[in-house]
Order: structure tokens, then C-alpha cells, then sequence
């Protein structure tokens, strides 16, 4: 009986990792077609028989300043979102305000505004106070995606921190924002996080806003890097790979040094 | 997953009653200044888009608009610019099949490797989490990635089709007409699946084990439990998954420039790079806010689906 379920164990890994095999490759491809020089030419080999970085060097030197703006971008969303949801989403889960229920439906719905909508009236106000082409405008732009699914992921972590903890606190001299800096942001550490990678995620793979409030190379983020580049390099399939190899690298690093609070932010995010 | 979180929030909210008589006024103005920042920013950012869209679709822009900064009123011009336009006829009806087609296959995909990993052998956490990549890595270069395996002539697609079958020169996966938004609709369920797949998952793992016990016992096959206990426990998950993947599909962008910018023939034409097309390349601003417009609307009644799927959890809240 054991060695029949260790038998259908042994089964069942090896279908897992064959259904891996053949949803992750389009992922090695981009890998292998990266490793490989001259792939333009000839046929991509199926395997990179002699690996060659003259493609990440391609890359690097026509894209790393995107990378670069793309990293200082996604953190500066970051911070605006954190910021901005932190505070809100405390005081939706502490406070009782009035109205407080019908700003939490509002912000559920806000996710459903389409970014192409967004980014049509955002552009013609950004040209009014001169916003197109900059750091800031593109900063705030991106924090929009992730404030909403930030409220809420934190809002619902924060109705749990027990409020006789606050209650303390105050009792002890703090007033209502030192209670809430020393106090509520270290116990919602893990909620921060977790909202903190994905508007990082959000910021990183935007392309929208990165397209439509941008009309110069100022500031131009990876995204809009290897979109132009295609249309560019069309024959250069390495070095192109290359830069999708580098523009996936946070995801990568994300997925193995945060799987929980990516699974947690999957969940928690979706179904509040 | 969600009932962690909703049932922690019932006891919480009767813990902390707010300060009564007097003092409530200038502390309830305090407290709204924790909340008062995202509001202006969401007034901004969301609000005040969506009402502009409306104004803006009734309002003459011209190339010239940016430099003279003028764009008259014109009355109902752009809606019956659109309306006639038969691109945007066209690209409702491919936003339509786009839309079906991914979320079938996302959801059937994702649902039935959910079951499959929910059987917990050796490695399927891990295999489970690095199946997560494709919905991570940013849609434009998924697209771009994927735009290189369909080449027809270089593409590793075709050649591997070649070696087993016939070789007629492979298929035009995204040079026909004809076959280009199956291929973007084929790539955008392969980006969906592990969303699906982890969201139904997780919904998965809420359903107490006694049951399908009890339905063994009862002599039920695994197809009847199946369908008699997964099915109906797992439907409010199920609800969520759907109208997610629906608002998200529904205004692709995104990954069809950077697969086919539209083409060929506008074969691949959505509402949403009709929007971008209208807006930011014939510089069209009130004609792409009509189509926005559009987009919004759709949204709009799936919005309440989804709300009224999300009902149960706000009872607890106030």
C-alpha cells in the first residue's frame, strides 16, 4: 500500500514537471536565445552549446539606462503608494469614519478604471502643468496602480491590529500618529511588504503610462525600452532576449526571496 | 485565504468604539487627515480622469490642440465619428472574442492544475511558485519573448511543427489575418493560467476534506464529487477569479502592440489600442475618449458583479 502511494507520488511529480517544462518555455527560450551569439542569422540551437554575454553586453549598453529608470521609477511609486495607503488604511480599519465603508467600495471600484482611460485624461492635464517627460509625473502616475489593491490588502490586515494596543499608547502620552508610526506600521510589517513588492511589480512592468506620458527618451522605463527596441533591432533577436532577460530579473529575484508575500498578496488582494 | 482575513476583521471592529459627546468633532477631523491624502489623490487620479473622459468626448482635438490649447464643444461629432467607424465595430467584436477565449482557457487551465496540485506531492510547492513566473515577468516583454517563438520563418514554434509534421512552410501565426488574434489570445491564456491556477488554488484548500470523505463513503466517484462538493463550495472563488480576469482582459493593451501593434489588417484591433490609436497616434483625443468611454461602460456592470460577489465580506465591515 506505501510503495503503491509513494509509486503515484513519483507519478504526479513527474507530470508536475512536465507540465512545468511546457508552460516555463517560452521563459527558457528567452534564456537560451540570450546565451547564444549570431542567433539572428541562423536558427536558434535548442540548447546554448556556446553560451556568449555579447548579447547581455548589446543590451546593456542600449538599455541600461532604461533599467536604471525603470528601478528609480518603480521605487518611487513605491514610496508614494506606501505613503499614501498606509495612513488611509489604518484609518478605514480603526477609525469607524463615517463614510468609511462607501471609501472602501469606491477604492474597490477605482481598480476597474481602465489605464487607457487614465492615461487619456492624464495626458492632457500633465501637458497643462508641464508633467509629460518627467520623473514625478510618471512616479505618480504608477502609484495609482497599486494604491487601490494597497488600501485594501492593508486595511484588511490593520481591522486585526487589536486596538487595546493603541488604546495603551495613547494612555501612556503618544497621540494618534506617533501610535500609529511606532506602534501600527511595525506590527503591519508583513502587509507592507506584501503591498510594497507588488506596487513595485505594478510600476516595473508598466507599460501604459510609460508609453502615453512619455513623448521624449527623457524618461524612458524598460518597458517602452524593449518596445521600441523591437520595432528597432528587429534582426537582433539576442540582444533583444537579453533585455527581456534582465527586465524579468526582479520578478525572478521577487519569486524566490518573497514567495510568501507574493502568494499572500495573490490572495488577500483579489478576493477583498 | 479571505476568510482569515474577514473573520479577523468581525471582533476587531467592536473592540475599538470611538470617543463620544463633544470631543468626537476635532477628533474625527484629525482622523480624517489619515485618510484624507489618498482621498485627493484618488480624486485626482481616478475621479477627475473619468469625469474628463466624458468632457473630453464631446470636445473637438486636433494636432494643433496642444499648441493653441483650444478644443471647442462639437456637439456629438466623435460619438458618430466612432460609431460609424467600422474599426470600432470590428474592435468590439475582437475585444469579445479576446476576452471569451482567454478567459475559458485561463480558468479551465488554471482550474484543472489547481485540482492536480492540490493532491501535495513531492515538489509541488516549489513547482507551484516558480509556475508563477510567466504572471510576473512585465506583459510587454512576454509578448516580445513571444512574438520570436511564433515567427513564421525563424520561430522555434514552426520549426518544432516542421520536424514532426509536414513541412509546409509553417503557419502564419501572426501574419495572417486570420489566425493573429487566436495567437494573442492563445499567448494571453499562458499568461493568465497561474493566476488562475493559484487564486482557485487557494479556494481549493477552504473546502473541509471530511466532505469529499463523506462523498467517498457514499460511493461517489471523483468526477461526482467533483462537480457535487469542488464546484458549488469553490463558486464564490470561481466569481472573483472570472470577473478579475475579465476586467483585466477587457482593456488589453499591452501585450497586443507588442505582439502584433493591431496587425495584421487590424485583425487584432481591441478597444483598448483602438483607444491608444485614436488618442496618442492620430492625436484624436476626444474620438479615443469616446471608445474609452465604451471600455468604461463594460466595465461599469461587470464592476457590480463583482461587488455583489465581494457583498459577504463587507457585511462585517462598517
Amino acid at each position: 500500500m506505501k510503495r503503491f502511494s509513494s509509486l503515484r507520488g513519483a507519478w504526479n511529480t513527474t507530470a508536475a514537471l512536465l507540465i512545468l517544462v511546457f508552460l516555463l518555455f517560452p521563459v527558457y527560450w528567452m534564456v537560451n536565445t540570450a546565451l547564444q551569439p549570431e542567433t539572428s542569422i541562423t536558427a536558434t540551437e535548442w540548447f546554448p552549446t556556446s553560451v556568449s554575454l555579447s548579447n547581455f553586453d548589446a543590451a546593456i549598453s542600449s538599455q541600461g539606462k532604461s533599467l536604471l529608470t525603470s528601478l528609480v521609477v518603480a521605487l518611487g511609486a513605491v514610496v508614494v503608494c506606501l505613503a499614501l495607503a498606509a495612513p488611509a488604511a489604518y484609518g478605514l480599519a480603526q477609525f469607524g469614519l463615517r463614510g468609511g465603508r462607501s471609501i472602501v467600495f469606491t477604492t474597490l471600484i477605482t481598480q476597474m478604471v481602465p489605464g487607457i482611460v487614465i492615461a487619456n485624461a492624464l495626458y492632457s492635464a500633465y501637458a497643462e502643468l508641464g508633467l509629460v517627460n518627467s520623473y514625478l509625473g510618471l512616479i505618480l502616475a504608477d502609484a495609482s496602480l497599486g494604491l487601490p489593491f494597497s488600501i485594501v490588502l492593508l486595511r484588511a490586515f490593520m481591522v486585526s491590529v487589536p486596538g487595546e494596543v493603541i488604546e495603551a499608547a495613547l494612555v501612556d502620552g503618544a497621540n494618534r500618529f506617533t501610535a500609529f508610526v511606532r506602534i501600527v506600521l511595525p506590527m503591519s510589517r508583513n502587509a507592507l511588504i506584501t503591498a510594497g513588492l507588488f506596487t513595485f511589480l505594478f510600476a516595473w512592468s508598466d507599460f501604459m503610462f510609460a508609453l502615453t506620458l512619455n513623448t521624449t527618451d527623457d524618461v524612458k522605463p524598460i518597458t517602452l525600452g524593449i518596445y521600441q527596441f523591437v520595432g528597432a533591432h528587429v534582426s537582433d533577436w539576442g540582444a533583444v532576449m537579453a533585455t527581456a532577460v534582465l527586465s524579468a530579473v526582479p520578478a525572478a529575484i521577487l519569486l524566490v526571496l518573497a514567495q510568501k508575500y507574493i502568494a499572500a498578496g495573490i490572495s488577500g488582494g483579489s478576493i477583498k | 485565504m479571505s476568510t482569515a482575513v474577514s473573520s479577523a476583521a468581525a471582533p476587531a471592529k467592536t473592540v475599538v468604539p470611538g470617543p463620544t459627546g463633544p470631543r468626537r468633532g476635532r477628533h474625527s477631523l484629525l482622523r480624517w487627515l489619515f485618510v484624507l491624502p489618498a482621498l485627493v489623490y484618488m480624486t485626482l487620479f481616478f475621479g477627475y480622469p473619468l469625469v474628463r473622459n466624458i468632457v473630453m468626448s464631446f470636445q473637438e482635438y486636433t494636432p494643433r490642440t496642444y499648441f493653441t490649447g483650444e478644443a471647442p464643444f462639437n456637439g456629438l461629432d466623435n460619438w458618430r465619428a466612432v460609431l460609424s467607424n467600422e474599426l470600432f465595430a470590428d474592435s468590439l467584436w475582437h475585444t469579445a472574442v479576446f476576452t471569451v477565449g482567454s478567459l475559458a482557457g485561463q480558468f479551465t487551465i488554471g482550474l484543472a492544475l489547481a485540482v492536480f496540485f492540490s493532491r501535495r506531492f513531492r515538489l509541488s510547492g516549489v513547482i507551484r511558485a516558480v509556475l508563477l513566473l510567466p504572471w510576473l515577468v512585465p506583459m510587454v516583454v512576454s509578448a516580445v519573448v513571444w512574438r520570436r517563438v511564433l515567427d513564421q520563418d525563424h520561430g522555434i514554434l514552426n520549426s518544432a511543427l516542421q520536424t514532426i509534421g509536414p513541412a509546409d512552410g509553417g503557419v502564419p501565426w501572426l501574419s495572417s489575418p486570420s489566425v493573429a488574434l487566436l495567437s494573442a489570445i492563445l499567448v494571453n491564456i499562458w499568461i493568465g493560467i497561474p493566476f488562475n491556477m493559484v487564486i482557485l488554488y487557494g479556494g481549493l484548500q477552504e473546502i473541509p476534506r471530511q466532505l469529499y470523505e463523506a462523498a467517498s463513503l457514499d460511493g461517489a466517484s471523483p468526477w461526482r464529487a467533483f462537480r457535487s462538493v469542488t464546484l458549488p463550495l469553490l463558486r464564490p472563488v470561481v466569481t472573483v477569479v472570472l470577473v478579475l480576469g475579465f476586467m483585466s482582459t477587457v482593456k488589453i493593451l499591452d501585450l497586443i502592440l507588442a505582439l502584433t501593434s493591431g496587425g495584421p489588417a487590424d485583425s487584432t484591433q481591441t478597444l483598448g489600442t483602438v483607444t491608444y490609436q485614436l488618442s496618442f497616434l492620430q492625436l484624436d483625443f476626444g474620438q479615443g475618449a469616446v471608445v474609452g468611454n465604451v471600455l468604461i461602460l463594460i466595465s461599469a456592470v461587470f464592476a457590480v458583479l463583482y461587488l455583489r460577489a465581494n457583498r459577504a465580506d463587507f457585511g462585517t465591515g462598517k
